[in-house]
């Protein structure tokens, strides 16, 4: 059965809704929209050096988004400049740099297409294992730190005070941010990371009255946006990481009709 | 002996120096257990700093911070919920705790505000937000209970409620608090120890030695002396050295 592709695929990409339906959560909580954004930028760079030092695609992506997430919270400490400045400042020139190395490599023949935006239909068993193997170790690290992290993420000052370490946890977090990009970059893309965390996320608070509601609605809608989005690419014959992208889109529009709902219920 | 064991924290001369200025230097005291310790001043003065400090809030500070408990409640000032988090009141209730609904529901009750348990947080009033914030700090069953203008967006009555609150609580709990407020009538008679701040700690001592300390009169100015007298006046006895009680004249 695994070797039919799109079976593969479909495997893939719901595993991978199940991670990022909670993290995108946190990353619409925390407006870490533009920073999951950088990280993704900076994963091109980890992409050319898997390349040139032959380390696994995965890993080198991971460090590098590790590496780059990290001396973003340094420089947030130690500079007066806005966190908008510094993600743009990191996420262009991470990009850039990848660029460049890609330039450099002139004799490697790269798909520029595929890194952007994926190729799910591509996915080979081992993918499947990493996506649920990491997915699982990144989901259960989120369960550990959920409380620390839902409380300075609600207030840094109250966490802090009341001894919940929100700076450690706050690492913590950005560090599985950087893994999950690792582990879905070869599946949609770098371009559409983001789209998978924010979507499913931003549709889901839309229909929801309280954080476990929101997480829920949020893996939901990431899965659905997987089913849809495989099974029309299918269909029509369209690239499989875009669609499922405006298959999410798509959710999210249909759940604005609830907002509107509520609002006329408070009328 | 029974002194260092009953120490919650004690600041030996601390202080922040930022952005070119010292927020606040020199604060010394000490919070002991089921004491209340206040924190008064004009705006600018340092008194939340000087709470966040304690609170360990502050990285680079200058003299000692010395904490002997890990049981902490605090109620900030002022605290902005993002509108991209649904959270309810139940959910915010536990939020550095893990508590059952019994805890919750009787600390909901205390504050008066047990029908907002479903209630989204961002749709609550400022003085409802604000009895929210302390039935989660009581919930706790801290040791140490820091309150930062604890009473702001209340209506009058509820103030006076909540003060007499607050005293119950340290009785109650037997925690120390430490409790910053602009409203000294009604602080006043509630408090074990007043720190007058203004930059630096001007005076401190009793409610009384602070209120006839001619720095402290200075600051505050008339107006304040004149409330004071409204505190005078409501407290109408004296508590001798031999627990007796006096009738003022």
């Amino acid at each position: 059965m695994l070797d039919d592709f799109f079976i593969r695929a479909l495997l893939v990409g719901i595993g991978m809704a199940i991670v990022t339906g909670p993290l995108g959560c946190f990353v619409v909580w925390r407006r870490l929209s533009f920073f999951g954004d950088t990280l993704a930028h900076s994963a091109l760079l980890g992409i050319t050096l898997s390349y040139t030092t032959e380390i696994n695609m995965a890993l080198s992506v991971f460090v590098t988004s590790s590496i780059v997430a990290l001396i973003l919270l340094k420089l947030q400490k130690t500079t007066n400049l806005p966190s908008d400045a510094l993600l743009g400042l990191l996420a262009h020139s991470s990009l850039a740099i990848g660029l460049v190395v890609i330039g450099l490599l002139a004799t490697i023949r790269f798909d520029l297409m595929g890194l952007l935006f994926g190729d799910i239909l591509a996915v080979n068993v081992n993918d499947i294992i990493l996506v649920w193997i990491g997915g699982a170790i990144i989901l259960i690290v989120l369960k550990i730190i959920w409380k620390p992290l839902f409380a300075s993420t609600v207030n840094f000052e109250l966490a802090e005070a009341e001894g919940m370490k929100p700076e450690k946890y706050n690492a913590i977090f950005t560090i599985l941010l950087a893994a999950i990009i690792a582990i879905s970059i070869k599946m949609v893309g770098l371009l559409l990371i983001t789209g998978m965390l924010i979507l499913p996320a931003a549709m889901a608070r839309n229909i929801s009255d309280n954080p476990m509601q929101m997480v829920i609605f949020s893996v939901i809608g990431g899965l659905l946006s997987v089913l849809i989005g495989l099974f029309a690419s299918l269909e029509f014959n369209t690239p499989s990481g875009p669609s499922i992208i405006t298959a999410g889109l798509l959710l999210f529009i249909l759940s604005l009709s609830r907002i509107k709902k509520k609002a006329q219920l408070n009328n | 002996m029974t002194q260092i064991n009953n120490s919650l924290v004690k600041l030996e001369n601390v202080g922040v120096f930022a952005n070119d200025k010292w927020l606040v230097k020199g604060v010394t005291f000490e919070i002991n257990k089921g004491q209340i310790v206040t924190l008064i001043g004009p705006n600018g003065s340092g008194k939340t700093t000087t709470a966040k400090i304690t609170l360990g809030l502050y990285k680079d500070i200058e003299g000692k911070v010395q904490k002997f408990t890990e049981k902490i409640a605090y109620v900030p000032q002022r605290i902005n919920i993002d509108w991209t988090l649904p959270i309810r009141v139940n959910d915010f209730m536990n939020l550095t705790n893990t508590l059952t609904n019994d805890e919750i529901k009787d600390a909901l009750e205390i504050t008066g505000t047990p029908h907002l348990i479903n209630k989204d947080l961002k749709s609550l009033s400022g003085g409802e937000f604000q009895r929210i914030l302390m039935a989660r700090a009581i919930a706790k069953k801290p040791e140490l209970l820091v309150l930062d203008e604890p009473v702001q967006g209340v209506d009058f009555n509820g103030e006076i409620a909540l003060y007499e609150l607050i005293k119950k609580i340290s009785d109650t709990l037997n925690c120390g608090i430490l409790l910053i407020s602009h409203n000294l009538h009604v602080v006043m008679s509630k408090t074990d120890h007043v720190v007058c701040l203004n930059g630096h700690v001007c005076c401190s001592g009793t409610p009384i030695d602070v209120a006839n300390n001619e720095k402290y009169q200075e600051i505050f100015g008339k107006d304040i002396s004149k409330i004071l007298s409204v505190y005078e006046h409501t407290h109408d006895h004296i508590h001798n050295i031999d627990g007796s009680i006096e009738k003022k004249k």
